[in-house]
């Protein structure tokens, strides 16, 4: 890898200061597992890397209320929790089981324990499981500046609405009545070739489909069919264009449009 | 000779000697192993596939901190191209056309990944930083990736000695007698298929650590070789001009090469000439990404293949034409696997007295291309366990009825096939019946309407193989190009106190011979399996010898060892003679004893080992003291191992997903000295079979660009995406090795991508789909699937 600084500060304001006076290009790292293949290929040159691991505070997992018109309940996920932490929660598997399952499938056990929520949406790859449950789950992105509602979230390819120096602390996921996380893993990654969540919050029905595009997205036909009746049925006959969607060697955009809605309807019967 | 069982012989599962030290971490890899004063070596490659070199600018790198040299061609060019070790001639009787190989690029680059010039640094992190400071001026020229477009008039020359491309233009086989047969046939199925470009990928990738002695001369080779010896005489004889007694080739522990670790590569030859020139160690480490652009690939064939059959379904001939795709470079072994590897394999199990294959060898603007696991008989194998299944589906046959009724019978042994081969032993319909009945073939359907009441199109795939192991005899295959010799050699020390080392040729890298040589060794000589070591891997130690490639080590190796043994036993029971005061032809050894036949007088085989070494009451006259023999053994034909394998597979029609439920193999190898070892080389085999099939694929973009050039696209087989494999053993002893033994390293390999093939093509039956190419992803069968449906 190319020489870099590194700084390990133990608090977010600390972290902040180290952005400004970081150089050209300080980059924050949290469980690494995109940063540090990157740095070892020399894809990438920071200036400084900013390690979050020493702040206190940005992991665990716990519920609350919701405020003000919203009584929903949230669970709110640290940044800096794994995984596999996701995964393994007692308090995440009895609330949103599909956002334990979905942290259950991300890579192997080794990327669990070291990759992070924070680090995963920060980063907005493509196929990465995350953002589907941030679009689906109607979750809010907490950052050290302002909160942010996940469906403004995610910009583009490798894309977020985070500014310079921005730092994700926390994701509050709103829990669903019910909700089913289904992909089809890209053979040799396991990423996502394409990934379907599907929650229902009452009337309203949200399908979130990472992999696919650019950057993740929702299918407003699914979710109107759903929302009138919640069932693999209603999703009989809509088509999700090819527009747009990647094509790679693994998948032409026809294959991914047509995953889509296979994994749509198994996901609306894995919802029960 | 009557034998004790020995508990640590022929046949016990013993577990295997070197693994504590693999499980514990104690191996020593080449990447492992520092020497004093020790620089870093940086290849810098061409990003480009094909492109002219217009200037080279060092000087800035040459400057950075920590550079010890920078060197390019212009400091290489005197050193001798990478050789080619078997010369085929075109059926006009041309030679191949053989473009200089150089160790760093002359004058253009012809794939990407290329090294255009290595930089040696204190450090591999200062090496690299000045990498980035080499300037490179390159004209790009179009790239030849497409075979069948490499060769029109106007496409780009790799090589200008081969200006369309071909490398040669080989045939093998009656051609008239072929087109009459077809003439005449009943029935001809006709196949087009690909056998899908594969990298090897070795869990531990290559290095080499280059060291000189100015004192001595001698020149040192850490390197990550399936053949130290074939490194020593290729790169000191053809590419750095130095005498083989001034060069040590150590080859230390290897994870594994599956092939690619077989050939001389530049990175070996180019640290081994730069130490000598900086008078201190340079070491090279390749990284995965390195890997996949400069180690040898395989396969990469296309090919069309048509079967004649009479109307009864007996075959009556077979024709196969086929581009192999050599790469930029025509890597050590590259022009012998798709010729008299590949050719020699197309009688399979079978009786078709007819068959002709043409093979055109192509230049591309890709990474050279080599063995790999199986090494042609892979190919052999897909294209005509395929193009049986298609023609038993054309004809409305069973296709285990269709093999059976074209089998080689047991009584037709030794078997001569029309292209060049003699089997010496085999029975398939063992092997066949014994798979059928592991895998209930005939409870199939049920099995199929199962699945279809889950949704799922459950199929099942039979494939008979054939292959050929331990390539011999020497004479024989020198007649046909080859430029080395076949044999294999083992010295067998018997040291003063009665322990045992063996110093053999062959190499292990995985197959765990440290464990089956030293069985063989304990079964023959009656001493303790912890009594005996097997040496290898170091040219300073062991006699010349071939190394490990072809599932050769047991058949060919192994027979060394014997040979060796038969001489200590012969002169062992001279001594033994005398000092019992008996005739030498009353002696007979036994269970670990020279005895006088007949009698209870007995000399132990540590008491003769002690004598030879503190030969007091010794023929001093008549026989030399010590107890050490060296034995070369050239085999007189290949070995034949066979088998069946079914693979049955269930596909969700909705996402074309391919799970594999069953999978039963049964081989013959022959006698069998390990069936543990063998049963996980069976394991081994038929995962890289599996991903052949199903997951691996080396991908070129137009531009000549790999485009599944890491782990994120390349898919390996990984644990969850393989059954519980069911394997059986039946035996028909090998007839012309002192141990009736086949080999049994790659079949697993060779076997299994048609039985995968033909169950997903069993399983898509009712949408009329007669074939799929490898790798079959869930895309290719949702595409079969849904053309089918448009129909």
């Amino acid at each position: 890898m190319h020489d870099f600084k590194y700084a390990r500060p133990a608090s977010l304001a600390a972290a902040a200061t180290l952005v400004k006076k970081g150089g050209a290009d300080p980059v924050f790292l949290a469980g690494g597992q995109t940063l540090i293949p990157a740095l070892k290929m020399r894809l990438r040159k920071p200036s400084t890397v900013i390690d979050l691991a020493a702040i206190k505070g940005l992991d665990g997992i716990a519920e609350k209320k919701g405020k003000g018109k919203d009584k929903g309940l949230t669970v709110v996920v640290g940044a800096l929790t794994t995984h596999a932490a996701v995964a393994g929660s007692k308090l995440v598997k009895a609330r949103i089981p599909a956002l334990a399952a979905l942290a259950e499938g991300i890579g192997d056990p080794q990327v669990r324990h070291r990759g992070t929520l924070g680090g995963s949406i920060a980063n907005a790859d493509p196929a990465a499981d995350y953002p589907a449950a941030v679009i689906a789950l109607h979750a809010e992105v907490v950052t050290n500046k302002r909160s942010i509602s996940g469906d403004a979230f995610f910009k583009g390819f490798f894309e977020t609405a985070l500014k310079p120096g921005e730092i994700v602390t926390a994701v509050n996921f709103r829990v669903p009545d019910k909700a089913a996380y289904m992909k089809f893993a890209q053979p040799a990654s396991r990423f996502a070739l394409v990934g379907v969540l599907v929650a229902k919050f009452g009337a309203e029905v949200r399908v979130a489909v990472t992999g696919a595009g650019a950057s993740v997205f929702r299918v407003p036909d699914m979710e109107k069919a759903l929302a009138k009746s919640f069932s693999a049925a209603a999703l009989d006959g809509i088509k999700v264009s090819p527009k747009d969607l990647n094509s790679d060697i693994h998948a032409a955009a026809d294959y991914r449009a047509h995953l889509i809605g296979v994994l749509a309807k198994r996901a609306v019967e894995a919802c029960g | 000779m009557t034998h004790q069982p020995n508990p640590t012989g022929i046949g016990a599962a013993l577990k295997r000697k070197e693994d504590p030290r693999f499980l514990r971490g104690k191996g020593r890899y080449t990447d492992d192993i520092n020497l004093p004063g020790q620089s870093y070596a940086y290849f810098l490659r061409s990003a480009y596939a094909h492109a002219r070199i217009k200037k080279i600018d060092t000087r800035a790198a040459k400057k950075a901190r920590g550079v010890v040299a920078v060197y390019t061609s212009a400091d290489t060019a005197k050193l001798g191209g990478l050789p080619c070790g078997w010369l085929i001639h075109s059926k006009d009787g041309s030679p191949m056309k053989e473009g200089k190989h150089p160790v760093l690029a002359e004058g253009k680059v012809r794939h990407v990944g290329d090294p255009v010039a290595v930089i040696i640094a204190e450090t591999l992190a200062q090496a690299r930083d000045a990498a980035e400071l080499v300037e490179i001026d390159f004209a790009e020229l179009p790239a030849v990736v497409d075979m069948a477009k490499a060769q029109n008039k106007g496409a780009a020359a790799v090589h200008d000695v081969a200006p369309d491309n071909v490398c040669y233009d080989w045939e093998l086989g009656d051609k008239a007698a072929v087109d009459a047969a077809f003439a005449t046939a009943a029935h001809v199925t006709r196949l087009e298929l690909t056998n899908n470009r594969l990298a090897a990928n070795p869990i531990e990738p290559r290095a080499a650590i280059g060291d000189y002695s100015s004192a001595t001369g001698e020149h040192t080779l850490y390197t990550t070789s399936q053949n130290p010896h074939v490194i020593r005489l290729l790169m000191g004889a053809f590419v750095l001009q130095i005498p083989e007694h001034k060069i040590r080739v150590i080859a230390p522990d290897v994870g594994g090469g599956f092939g690619s670790k077989i050939y001389h590569y530049a990175e070996e030859a180019l640290v081994t000439w730069a130490a000598a020139q900086l008078e201190r160690p340079v070491k090279w480490t390749s990284d995965r990404s390195e890997a996949f652009l400069s180690d040898a690939q395989g396969r990469d064939h296309k090919t069309v293949v048509e079967l004649a059959l009479d109307k009864d379904g007996k075959f009556l001939a077979l024709r196969e034409s086929t581009l192999a795709n050599m790469g930029a470079y025509l890597s050590t072994f590259a022009s012998v696997i798709p010729t008299w590897l590949h050719g020699t394999l197309l009688a399979g199990q079978y009786t078709t007295p007819a068959i002709y294959c043409n093979v055109k060898a192509i230049y591309t603007s890709t990474v050279a291309v080599d063995a790999y696991r199986g090494a042609g008989r892979p190919e052999a194998t897909f294209l005509l366990e395929r193009v049986i299944d298609l023609a038993a589906l054309e004809t409305g046959r069973d296709p285990v009825e269709l093999r059976r009724l074209n089998f080689i019978q047991p009584h037709q042994f030794p078997y001569q096939t029309p292209v060049a081969l003699v089997y010496d032993s085999g029975n398939y319909q063992a092997t066949m019946d014994q798979a059928l009945k592991a895998a209930d073939y005939a409870g199939f359907e049920k099995r199929r309407q199962a699945a279809k009441a889950r949704g799922k199109l459950r199929g099942i795939g039979v494939a008979s193989y054939i292959e050929a192991c331990g390539i011999a005899p020497s004479n024989v295959a020198g007649a046909l190009g080859a430029r080395a010799g076949l044999y294999e050699a083992a010295t067998v020390r018997v040291n003063p106190t009665g322990s045992v080392s063996v110093m053999t040729g062959s190499h292990s890298h995985g197959q765990g011979h440290e464990t089956t040589f030293a069985q063989v060794v304990s079964d023959k000589l009656g001493i303790a399996f912890d009594q005996v070591e097997i040496v290898h891997g170091d040219t300073a130690k062991i006699p010349f010898g071939m190394g490990t490639y072809g599932s050769r080590s047991i058949a060919v190796g192994g027979s060394a060892i014997v040979k060796a043994m038969d001489k200590i036993i012969a002169k062992g029971k001279k001594i033994a003679a005398h000092m019992l005061e008996a005739a030498e032809g009353d002696m007979t050894f036994e269970n670990g004893a020279f005895k006088v036949a007949g009698t209870d007088r007995q000399k132990s085989f540590g008491e003769v080992a002690f004598s030879a070494y503190v030969p007091h009451k010794y023929p001093l006259d008549t026989v030399e003291p010590g107890l050490e023999e060296t034995a070369f053994y050239d085999p007189k034909n290949f070995t034949f191992p066979a088998g069946t394998y079914i693979c049955e597979v269930e596909i969700d029609p909705d996402t074309g997903a391919v799970e594999i439920v069953a999978f039963h193999a049964a081989d013959d190898f022959g006698n069998i000295i390990n069936p543990m070892i063998v049963e996980g080389q069976v394991h081994g085999g038929l995962a890289q079979g599996i991903g052949q099939a199903l997951f691996e694929h080396c991908v070129y973009d137009d531009a000549g660009q790999l485009v599944s050039g890491s782990f994120m696209d390349y898919c390996m087989p990984r644990a969850d995406n393989l059954p519980s494999f069911n394997v059986a053993t039946s035996v028909t002893v090998c007839t012309h090795n002192p141990l009736g033994v086949k080999g049994c390293g790659e079949a697993g390999a060779i076997g299994s991508p048609p039985a995968v093939i033909n169950a997903i093509v069993n399983a898509l039956k009712d949408y009329g789909v007669t074939h799929i190419e490898m790798p079959a992803t869930p895309q290719k069968i949702w595409r079969a699937i849904r053309s089918a449906k448009k129909k």
